[in-house]
Order: structure tokens, then C-alpha cells, then sequence
């Protein structure tokens, strides 16, 4: 769309924002801002409340309690019909008795905006997502991706500020996924516009945003860049949330400092904690090195485990180790950096404080857990 | 009964010794039968209004909110599906007699729109329940309000429940005999009303010919709104 048309996008403001139904509470007062022109994620397993935030946001869920706003303006009491928002939804929603051109075309009826530059809206719009020679058709008549770009279209037709996104490509397949992704990073920055996206996806989240907002249990976690989020997790649910983890249980020693089964470890990252407190020493399994003849001399970070099984992945190779208190942690080693320890061997770990953050590992985490759950795989 | 309308004898003999279409010429001659199929046909009609516009909104209603007394409601709506005609026939009488609505247009359409709601319910209901909510979410978020919401997307959606409901309302109408009985009055007799006094009375194959006509009315009624939907579905 030429630039002339295309509005900067609104901020989109949060506080202390609140959605109960009877006795739960899907969103728990949350704050948040979405600046103008930002692209910004909400991420979390299910139920964790994200979509409840966007349903809010789109009007179809009453706020409970708390403030939205849209560009400082309160839209609390104001209907969808007229927040002025595009929303595109998981599973397409396309009116199946119009054509791809009648459903592009709805929005811009609605705002009766005369028949001539209806035509041309439209036709840019399904130009934009490469559909321009299937205006035609009826929506049942394309596969999942079309329609996802007819969906698309119609919710950027009429150049909304805001562009809502429910899981737009959860019903659709791997590679598909992957190449819309950049479609919809393109036509972000191409329209400036405020884009909010759901998804439970982290790899879709760290592709796409500019930043990401990590829902747990009705309440945000964290909210960063994906840099941000995946180097410098403030809790243990982010960092095992976003990407792999391995996880070293321990006490703290003080400070960011910590004894895990009599070893000592070193961190850099993470809050400070009380001595005695509950911790794990977080490392992203690229960050660990395997040393099977002992740690080198000068290593401020080493624990001793047993290989349970590597797995050969062609550009890397991943390496469970199970360590002395039973916990099971993943080593990813890069094609050019593989060791020689195989299964049942006696090896050590060894990291860099600057890779390790060391996170309170929560009611849920106990101390030194005896089974063997930590590596997301 | 059909090859009866063609007979050329004034009696029922069957098999008919004769063809012609005398009882047909009868038929459309004379003022009472051919008031009586007027009448059918305009009450028909606009039951089918009244019925389909009633019975959609309570179908939106029972289907889309919850609210105190929803089931009694939902079982008042459909009883007259249940209770015998002649019950519901006496007690329309009693109350038609006091507000002097025997023998009105108006008082038929009421009482055969009354008959004929769970006929409308019933589909409508059905077509709702296969009907994606988020769609009318969608067209808000397009801009559209709740009514044009309605107009736009859901109707159209579930219209071919609405027009089965329209047709099944009419058809209802046209066939009803008992109620109607109660409150016809001499100057508004419906088709079926008009049959059964002239098979008490008269002893000639107008009848028959008349009972062709309703079965060939209600018919292509409902073979035309099948094709239409039958379309649509293909279509949509």
C-alpha cells in the first residue's frame, strides 16, 4: 500500500488490565504497552491468558477490571465495530457465501467508502498477499494459506492502526508456516502499522518480534526483546519457555553464587539471591562443553555426569548427561566442535559464568529433584 | 384421488369410466371454492411471514443467550408440536369468541402461526448450532454493526434453515383442518375448511379435484425451495 495511506500505528496501553469469569481469573492485572508501530507477541502455553488479553484489545471479551487504551483514548466501553482494529483469526473466519473479493471488500462497505477506490483498495490488498488473480473464487475453493492471505488482506484493507493476529498459522503445516512468517514480517514493516500477535509457538515468536510478552499462568512473566528473553530469562518458566535449557538445581551461596551437589558454580546473570535459597543455574545447551578427560585448569564452572545418549543431528549433535542428583541435562555441540564421549562415559560440563543466569527456581522446582525433567527437547 | 378429478361421471366410480376436466372447470367456477383456495393461499402466506420472522428470533434467542425460564420457554414454544389440535382448537375458540376474532384473516394467520412456529424453530435452531461464531466476531471487527452483522453474514448463513421453516409454516397453514374448523365463520372458509363441508354436503368429484390442487400447490412448494437450497449449498 503506498505510504501516503498507510497510517503509523497506535500504542496500545495495559494497566493493571483484569478479565475474571465467576471464580477464574483469565487475566490477572496484567500492564502492558504495545508502542506505535511495534511488533509485539504474546506468548504462553495454553490457558495462560494471552488470548483473553487480545480478546479484550478486539472487544469481544468485557475488561473486569483495570484501563485500555488505544492511543490514550479509553476503549473500554467502545464495540469491536468501532475500535477501529484488524483482527485475523486462527482459523480464517471468512465469510464462505462471498467471493475473495467480496470478503477483502466488507470493511471498506461498512465504512462506505465509494465503489471506485473500494475496487483499487481491494485490489491492492489482494496484490499485497499475492492473490490478486483469485478475487473471483469463494474462500472453500483455496487451501489453508490462501485463505490465511485472504484473511489477511481483509484485515489491512482499510489500513487499521491495529492489527490483531489469533495463531493465524496454527492450522497450518510446517513449511507453509515458515514462508508466511516472512510474509507477515514484510507486510509489518511495510505498513507501520501496530501488530499484535498470539501464538504458543517460540520459534514464531523469536522470528517475528520486535518484542515478546511471556503469559503465564494469567500474569506476564517477562516482556523483552527476543534477545533479551532468551539471553537474559528472569524466571526459570521463561527460560525453559523459550528455547532449551539446562538446568544445574542447587542453594544459593549469596550473591550469584550457588553449590549444586558440592560443586560450585558461578553465574553472571539473574537476580542476586539470600544464601540458602532454592536456585537452579540456567545454560543454554550450546553454551556447555563436554570435556571428557576432566576440566581444564582455570574452569570456574564444572560438573561431573554420565552420557545417557547423543543424538546425531547432521549441523550439531545433542548429548543428554545425567548428573550425580539424577537430573538430565542437554549439550548441543556444533558440527565443528564434537567430542568423542559416547553412551555410559564419565565426563564433565563445563560453562563460562558470562552463559549462566541463575534463576529461584520457584514452589514448583524443588531444590535437587530427583527426577529427570529439565531439557525441553 | 387424481385420476377421480378427471372423471366424466358426477359420482365416485372407480375406476372412472370417462375422462374430462368438467370438475376442474367446477372447481375454478364457482366463488365459494375459489374464495376458499384465495383465502388458503393468503393466510398461507402470511404465516409463513409472520411464523418464520417470530420463530427466527426465538430460535436467535433460545439458540444465543441464557436466561431465566429458557427451558419452559423452549418446551411453551414446541408444545404445540405435542398437544393434540383439538385442544389447543377449543381453547383458540373460547378466546377468539370473547376478542371477536372468528372468521378473520387476522385471527387465522394467529392461530395458524401459533401451529406453525416449531416448524420454524426447530430448523432454524439446527442451522445455528452448525453456524461459526467467530464469523459474526470477523464482521465486527470489520466494522459492522450488530443489525448489519445479522443482515450480512448470519442470515445468509442459515437461510436455508429459515426457508425450510418458511415452507413447512405455509404448508402447515394450508393443510390445517380441525383448528381452522373451529374458527371459520361463512364468509372465511380456508380450502380445507370449504373440502370438508362439501364432502358433509355435496357428493360430486370437485373434491377430488380440489385435493389435487392442494397436493400439487404444497408440492412444487417444496420441491422449488429444495432445489433453491440444494443451489445454494453447491454454490456457498
Amino acid at each position: 500500500m503506498p505510504d501516503d495511506r498507510s497510517p503509523q500505528g497506535a500504542s496500545i496501553t495495559m494497566r493493571n488490565l483484569t478479565k475474571r469469569y465467576g471464580d477464574f481469573t483469565a487475566v490477572d492485572s496484567i500492564d502492558l504497552e504495545a508502542r506505535p508501530g511495534e511488533f509485539l507477541t504474546l506468548l504462553g502455553p495454553s490457558g495462560s491468558g494471552k488470548t483473553t488479553t487480545l480478546n479484550m484489545i478486539a472487544g469481544f471479551a468485557d475488561v473486569t477490571s483495570g484501563d485500555l487504551l488505544i492511543d490514550g483514548r479509553a476503549v473500554t466501553n467502545l464495540p469491536p465495530y468501532k475500535r477501529n482494529i484488524g483482527m485475523v483469526f486462527q482459523h480464517y473466519a471468512l465469510f464462505p457465501h462471498m467471493t475473495v473479493a467480496q470478503n477483502v471488500e466488507y470493511p471498506l462497505r461498512q465504512r462506505k467508502i465509494p465503489g471506485a477506490e473500494r475496487r483499487t483498495l481491494v485490489e491492492q490488498a489482494l496484490e499485497m498477499v499475492g492473490l490478486g488473480h483469485l478475487g473471483r473464487r469463494r474462500p472453500k475453493e483455496l487451501s489453508g494459506g490462501q485463505q490465511q492471505r485472504v484473511a489477511l488482506a481483509r484485515a489491512m484493507v482499510y489500513s487499521p492502526r491495529v492489527l490483531l493476529m489469533d495463531e493465524p498459522l496454527g492450522a497450518l503445516d510446517k513449511k507453509l508456516r515458515d514462508s508466511l512468517q516472512l510474509e507477515i514480517k514484510r507486510i509489518h514493516a511495510d505498513l507501520g502499522t501496530t501488530f499484535v500477535y498470539v501464538t504458543h509457538d517460540q520459534d514464531e515468536a523469536l522470528i517475528l518480534s520486535d518484542r515478546i510478552a511471556v503469559f503465564n499462568n494469567a500474569r506476564i512473566e517477562q516482556i523483552g526483546s527476543p534477545t533479551e528473553l532468551y539471553e537474559y530469562p528472569n524466571t526459570l518458566f521463561v527460560a525453559q519457555f523459550l528455547g532449551e535449557s539446562s538446568l544445574f538445581h542447587g542453594v544459593s551461596e549469596g550473591g550469584r553464587e550457588a553449590d549444586s551437589n558440592g560443586h560450585h558454580l558461578c553465574a553472571v546473570r539473574g537476580p542476586e539471591h539470600a544464601r540458602g535459597a532454592g536456585i537452579a543455574v540456567v545454560v543454554r545447551p550450546e553454551r556447555i562443553r563436554i570435556e571428557p578427560d576432566g576440566p581444564p585448569p582455570g574452569s570456574v564452572n564444572a560438573v561431573p555426569g554420565t552420557v545417557v545418549q547423543h543424538i546425531y543431528l547432521g549441523n550439531s549433535r545433542k548429548v543428554e548427561v545425567r548428573l550425580d542428583d539424577g537430573t538430565v541435562v542437554l549439550v548441543r555441540e556444533s558440527a565443528g566442535a564434537i567430542s568423542s564421549a559416547s553412551v555410559d562415559d564419565r565426563i564433565w560440563l563445563t560453562f563460562h559464568p558470562d552463559d549462566a543466569a541463575i534463576l529461584a527456581s520457584g514452589d514448583s522446582q524443588p531444590a535437587a529433584p530427583k527426577q529427570a525433567a529439565t531439557a525441553s527437547l | 384421488m387424481i385420476p377421480l378429478s378427471f372423471t366424466d361421471r358426477p359420482t365416485f366410480t372407480f375406476p372412472p369410466t370417462g375422462w374430462s376436466t368438467q370438475w376442474y372447470a367446477n372447481f375454478f367456477s364457482d366463488p365459494s371454492w375459489m374464495a376458499a383456495l384465495q383465502a388458503s393461499i393468503q393466510v398461507g402466506v402470511l404465516v409463513a411471514i409472520v411464523a418464520t420472522v417470530c420463530g427466527t428470533a426465538a430460535a436467535l434467542a433460545l439458540s444465543r443467550t441464557r436466561f431465566f425460564g429458557q427451558q419452559g420457554l423452549r418446551a411453551l414454544l414446541l408444545a404445540p408440536m405435542l398437544v393434540p389440535v383439538i385442544v389447543i382448537a377449543i381453547g383458540l375458540y373460547a378466546l377468539f369468541l370473547r376478542l371477536n376474532l372468528l372468521g378473520t384473516t387476522f385471527g387465522f394467520v394467529v392461530a395458524h402461526s401459533v401451529l406453525a412456529l416449531p416448524f420454524v424453530i426447530i430448523p432454524v435452531m439446527a442451522s445455528l448450532q452448525g453456524f461459526d461464531r467467530r464469523l459474526e466476531d470477523a464482521a465486527a471487527i470489520c466494522g459492522a454493526g450488530r443489525w448489519t452483522t445479522f443482515r450480512t453474514v448470519t442470515l445468509p448463513l442459515v437461510a436455508p434453515g429459515v426457508l425450510s421453516g418458511a415452507v413447512f409454516a405455509f404448508a402447515t397453514s394450508f393443510d390445517e383442518v380441525v383448528l381452522s374448523l373451529f374458527i371459520q365463520s361463512p364468509y372465511l372458509q380456508t380450502l380445507p375448511v370449504r373440502m370438508y363441508s362439501s364432502v358433509t354436503r355435496d357428493t360430486d368429484p370437485t373434491i377430488a379435484a380440489a385435493a389435487t390442487l392442494i397436493l400439487a400447490l404444497t408440492t412444487v412448494v417444496t420441491v422449488l425451495a429444495s432445489l433453491y437450497a440444494t443451489r445454494r449449498r453447491n454454490a456457498g
